[in-house]
């Protein structure tokens, strides 16, 4: 049995836009809305260069990154072809206009998955 | 109600024709409607769909026969689709629609069809002289011609190639890199006279010679001498002189095969006479695609057009009832490792035309330019050919260079390209030099793509690898290594380019339509002009958005999720996720106070690098998104908009306040600039820079606006530009006061904003529209110009900052706020 926790109303979020969802531990979960209101989540970062996809731009059922442009698919993770890659999906579930996460998930889900250093930071990370 | 007796039956098509224009269009059919057809496909050759263009290179010993397989086997199988390849049809009853064929051991085989494609390509042409049925004697058409022609060069050693077109010098050269002595025989007065002029003919022929190839120009072939044995053994000519021959290839032309379509009594005049729904004009069952098809008169042999011709008949097949095949231009590469060439359009010139012409024999670069009234018509490049595309987009535009006339011969690369080590030559490369240092593409993995891939054209290699897919500079680059590894012939047709994928409408059209039908909003353009898509895509939205907002200032809604993110969240994004943020310094002056409260946000915001930029201006990066507001407000300074799509920077030197040799105060003009423009959104970035004495320390020559003082005012500069390509602006106009720079840089950046397509610099706005229509514009017509000025300042008027007045700007705040679900109660089991 899952265990839901609620984010948000679906009204919280812009159309055709998303938010952001914290977690304890690993990336925020991207949370996105489309025009027809159908709402997806995905681990916040594109299976290329791991670009937030929370800040691209929303259409039909993809988001592009909006670091180089690649499309992704809401319903599934993955970069539209030629692109190749996928990244992780959450659970959704919409309950009276009220979106939910999977707890169990949101704790577990992908928590290694880091961003790229960037700024001094990545000079003492290399060296 | 549907009428059908089995409504879930589905259509019978039938192609005749297994070569890539037809199985080409099946693709693109089955990638519109893969469930619409039964598909049968009958092909004369025993072997699947391959790539004809590299029989030159197989016979060169450069490819292999299993490389240029373009769909195997299997891919029949998988889609469903059956082939009777090595069988040739012989009839088609189109009363009762049934196609009949036979197969080498005489079993007949009958398919009935709903609709019918004719794609039976073409036949080379035999020269009806003695001898030519000789055994030895071959055409060059497909894969049993080109094996022929390889036994032989294991067991004879003289050939004769008669003909010294295009496809004879292919045949020509690949028998002489497999040991063979040739001979090339031409009627013609020089080399491929139907595509080079006669110097770049002779440049080619010289060049060949030197690589042992012998030519007999001018001779008149009298007839094929064969041996006791019925081969061909020489080759005499009508002076009565002969030359031994164990193997003579005719490659003096293709004629389209139609003899089938004649026994249907399908109309054929220069080949299957269609509409330009690709539908043959006397049995709307039956449509025509390729070499063997004649479109408004003419049979098109080259790649490129007949693809285009695919994905026409694609559409019509798949009942979508879109599209029309309009006819193309073409150009010509010749496939010969080594030899660069390349021609357009008319390259002979004649009455009313001019040329530009660079010839320099010994070092082998001949380019031939023909120009009339004004307009590129054709072109003909011999050794350096990495002009080519642009000569040719040049010539399909059918744009005015009256503008670039002077630096039309050194072509677009030699203005100053950067990313490519200045590489001209793709077949100078090595596998491992990178083609396109935007995304990293080398050499070998764009050839790689293009043989595991099956790629023809630009827009697949771009999709694929990405390279010339950013800044475009090494476009030249990726079509020539195109050429050589699929040989590519392209050519384009000459229709607009659809803005992207989700519309066929061009840029252009949807500026248009917006004034025309006084859309305000995108759902209403997407729906007004047929979107295929319900809210378009991250290359259409921001465009259509952009578009409503500067056609009607005022009244259009600006949409922030249509907008880029940087441009929504007014701060630019960087590859952590993280932001950059650059307070406005206007003029690039600034203050103690500033640098101050500049400093504090640093430590209390702990942003980890602070960097002056190229703009004068400082920029503050790392940035986390919670805190951009927070960092806005201390910093208190307007926004620069370095994210934009709108003016950036007025770049200024000291000017005559404090510098010895400044003769105009440039910071005050580079401020009030600034101040006039700022929140100016524009179909790209724009930058200013105002120098205060000719020796332009401001860098005001690379400008989209450059205002140089002089002792008696300003010279106005316009369209430089010192990205991908360092383009030095042009010298617009003499201005004496300025009031008079305001108005005149005001005037020419609203008509920028109203004519400029959707991330089009104004070079390229300027280049496209041509230099002398925007000073008609601006300079003559001062009604005009006064019009534009007062249109750009109501558009500003009250313009908000998005970093002070969110609302105002339509910055969703939402987007700063991170969600904590542990903030939220209740977990629902």
């Amino acid at each position: 049995m899952n265990a839901w926790i609620p984010i948000a109303r679906v009204d919280d979020i812009p159309v055709l836009g998303s938010r952001c969802v914290q977690r304890e531990q690993g990336l925020d979960v991207a949370v996105f809305r489309n025009a027809q209101d159908e709402v997806f989540a995905l681990l916040d970062r594109c299976p290329h260069k791991g670009g937030p996809l929370s800040q691209g731009i929303v259409f039909g059922t993809s988001v592009a990154c909006p670091l180089h442009n690649w499309t992704i698919g809401l319903d599934s993770g993955c970069a539209k072809e030629p692109d190749e890659g996928c990244t992780p999906r959450f659970a959704v579930k919409v309950e009276d206009g009220v979106v939910h996460l999977d707890v169990q998930e949101l704790s577990t889900l992908a928590t290694d998955l880091t961003r790229p250093l960037a700024g001094p930071q990545r000079k003492t990370a290399t060296a | 109600m549907d009428m059908r007796v089995n409504p879930k039956a589905k259509l019978k098509l039938v192609m005749v024709g297994n070569g890539m224009a037809g199985v080409r269009t099946i693709e693109e059919l089955l990638k519109l409607a893969p469930d619409l057809y039964d598909i049968t496909v009958f092909g004369a050759e025993p072997h699947p769909n391959y790539n004809r263009i590299l029989l030159s290179p197989v016979l060169a010993g450069e490819q292999t026969l299993d490389e240029i397989v373009l769909n195997d086997w299997a891919w029949y199988t998988d889609n469903g689709i059956t082939l009777h390849a090595g069988k040739t049809v012989t009839e088609v009853d189109r009363v009762k629609r049934m196609v009949r064929a036979t197969g080498a051991d005489g079993s007949v085989i009958e398919a009935p069809y709903d609709r019918l494609i004719m794609a039976t390509g073409s036949n080379p042409f035999m020269l009806p002289i003695p001898g030519k049925d000789l055994a030895g004697v071959l055409a060059y058409r497909d894969i049993a011609d080109t094996q022929a022609m390889i036994d032989a060069a294991t067991r004879y050693s003289h050939a004769v190639v008669i003909g010294g077109g295009l496809l004879g010098l292919e045949a020509a050269n690949g028998l002489m890199k497999r040991g063979m002595a040739v001979s090339v025989v031409h009627v013609g007065p020089w080399l491929m006279e139907r595509q080079l002029d006669e110097v770049a003919g002779q440049l080619l022929q010289a060049s060949l010679e030197e690589r042992g190839m012998t030519f007999l120009m001018g001779a008149q072939t009298q007839e094929l001498v064969g041996n006791d044995e019925g081969r061909v053994r020489a080759i005499r000519f009508k002076d009565g002189t002969e030359v031994p021959a164990d193997l003579v290839v005719m490659a003096v032309g293709i004629r389209p095969n139609t003899a089938l379509a004649e026994s249907m009594r399908l109309h054929v005049n220069k080949g299957i006479v269609v509409s330009d729904t690709l539908q043959t004009v006397t049995d709307p069952r039956i449509y025509a695609v390729g070499e063997c098809a004649a479109h408004r008169g003419i049979a098109y042999g080259l790649v490129a057009p007949l693809f285009e011709q695919g994905k026409v008949l694609a559409t019509h097949l798949a009942e979508f009832g879109i599209g029309r095949y309009v006819g193309s231009l073409t150009s010509t590469k010749l496939k010969v490792t080594g030899i660069d060439l390349f021609s357009a359009g008319n390259f002979t010139g004649g009455a009313n035309t001019e040329e530009i012409v660079m010839s320099d024999p010994s070092g082998g670069v001949y380019k031939k330019l023909v120009i009339q009234d004004d307009k590129l018509v054709g072109a003909c490049l011999y050794g350096d050919t990495v002009d080519g595309s642009w000569y040719f987009k040049l010539l399909r535009d059918g744009r005015s260079v009256a503008d670039i006339r002077d630096k039309l011969m050194f072509g677009e690369s030699n203005i100053g390209d950067v990313g490519h080590q200045g590489q001209s030559k793709a077949s100078a490369m090595a596998d491992t030099d990178e083609v396109c240092g935007c995304n990293g593409v080398t050499k070998g993995t764009i050839c790689k793509a293009i043989k595991d891939k099956g790629l023809f054209t630009l827009e697949e290699v771009r999709k694929q690898t990405k390279a010339s897919a950013s800044c475009g500079s090494c476009t030249g680059l990726v079509e020539q290594i195109l050429m050589f590894t699929a040989g590519g012939d392209y050519s384009a047709t000459p229709k607009l380019k659809a803005m992207c994928a989700c519309t066929d409408h061009g840029h252009q059209a949807v500026r248009d339509a917006i004034r025309q039908s006084k859309y305000t909003n995108t759902g209403a353009v997407f729906a007004g002009m047929g979107w295929r898509t319900p809210n378009g895509c991250a290359s259409c939205r921001p465009a259509v958005n952009y578009y409503l907002i500067s056609t009607w200032p005022k009244e259009a809604k600006d949409d922030p999720q249509s907008r880029f993110i940087n441009e929504r969240m007014h701060a630019n994004i960087q590859k952590d996720g993280t932001y950059s943020v650059i307070p406005r310094m206007w003029g690039g002056e600034t203050t103690a106070d500033e640098l101050r409260r500049i400093a504090d946000a640093v430590d209390k915001y702990k942003i980890p690098t602070v960097k002056v930029t190229g703009g004068q201006r400082i920029d503050l990066l790392g940035v986390k998104k919670e805190d951009l507001q927070a960092v806005w407000n201390d910093i208190g300074m307007p926004s620069g908009h370095a994210y934009a799509k709108a003016l950036r920077t007025v770049k200024t030197c000291v000017g005559s306040e404090w510098c010895r040799m400044g003769t105009q105060d440039s910071t005050q003009m580079g401020k009030d600039l600034e101040r006039a423009m700022w929140r100016m959104y524009a179909p790209h970035k724009v930058k200013f820079a105002v120098s205060g004495c000719p020796r332009n320390c401001a860098e005001a020559g690379i400008k989209d606006v450059g205002i140089i003082g002089v002792d008696s005012g300003w010279e106005m500069y316009v369209a430089g530009n010192g990205g991908i390509k360092t383009e030095v602006a042009h010298f617009f106009t003499k201005l004496k006061t300025a009031e008079e720079v305001l108005e005149y840089t005001g005037a020419f950046m609203q008509l920028y904003r109203l004519e400029g397509w959707y991330l089009e610099r104004t070079v390229h706005y300027v280049n496209r529209v041509g230099l002398d229509y925007v000073k008609k514009k601006i300079l003559d017509d001062h009604e005009g110009r006064k019009a534009l000025w007062a249109e750009l300042q109501f558009a500003l008027d009250g313009e908000p900052d998005p970093w002070f007045e969110h609302q105002k700007a339509a910055v969703d705040t939402r987007q700063f706020i991170p969600i904590k679900p542990v903030a939220m109660e209740g977990v629902i089991v």
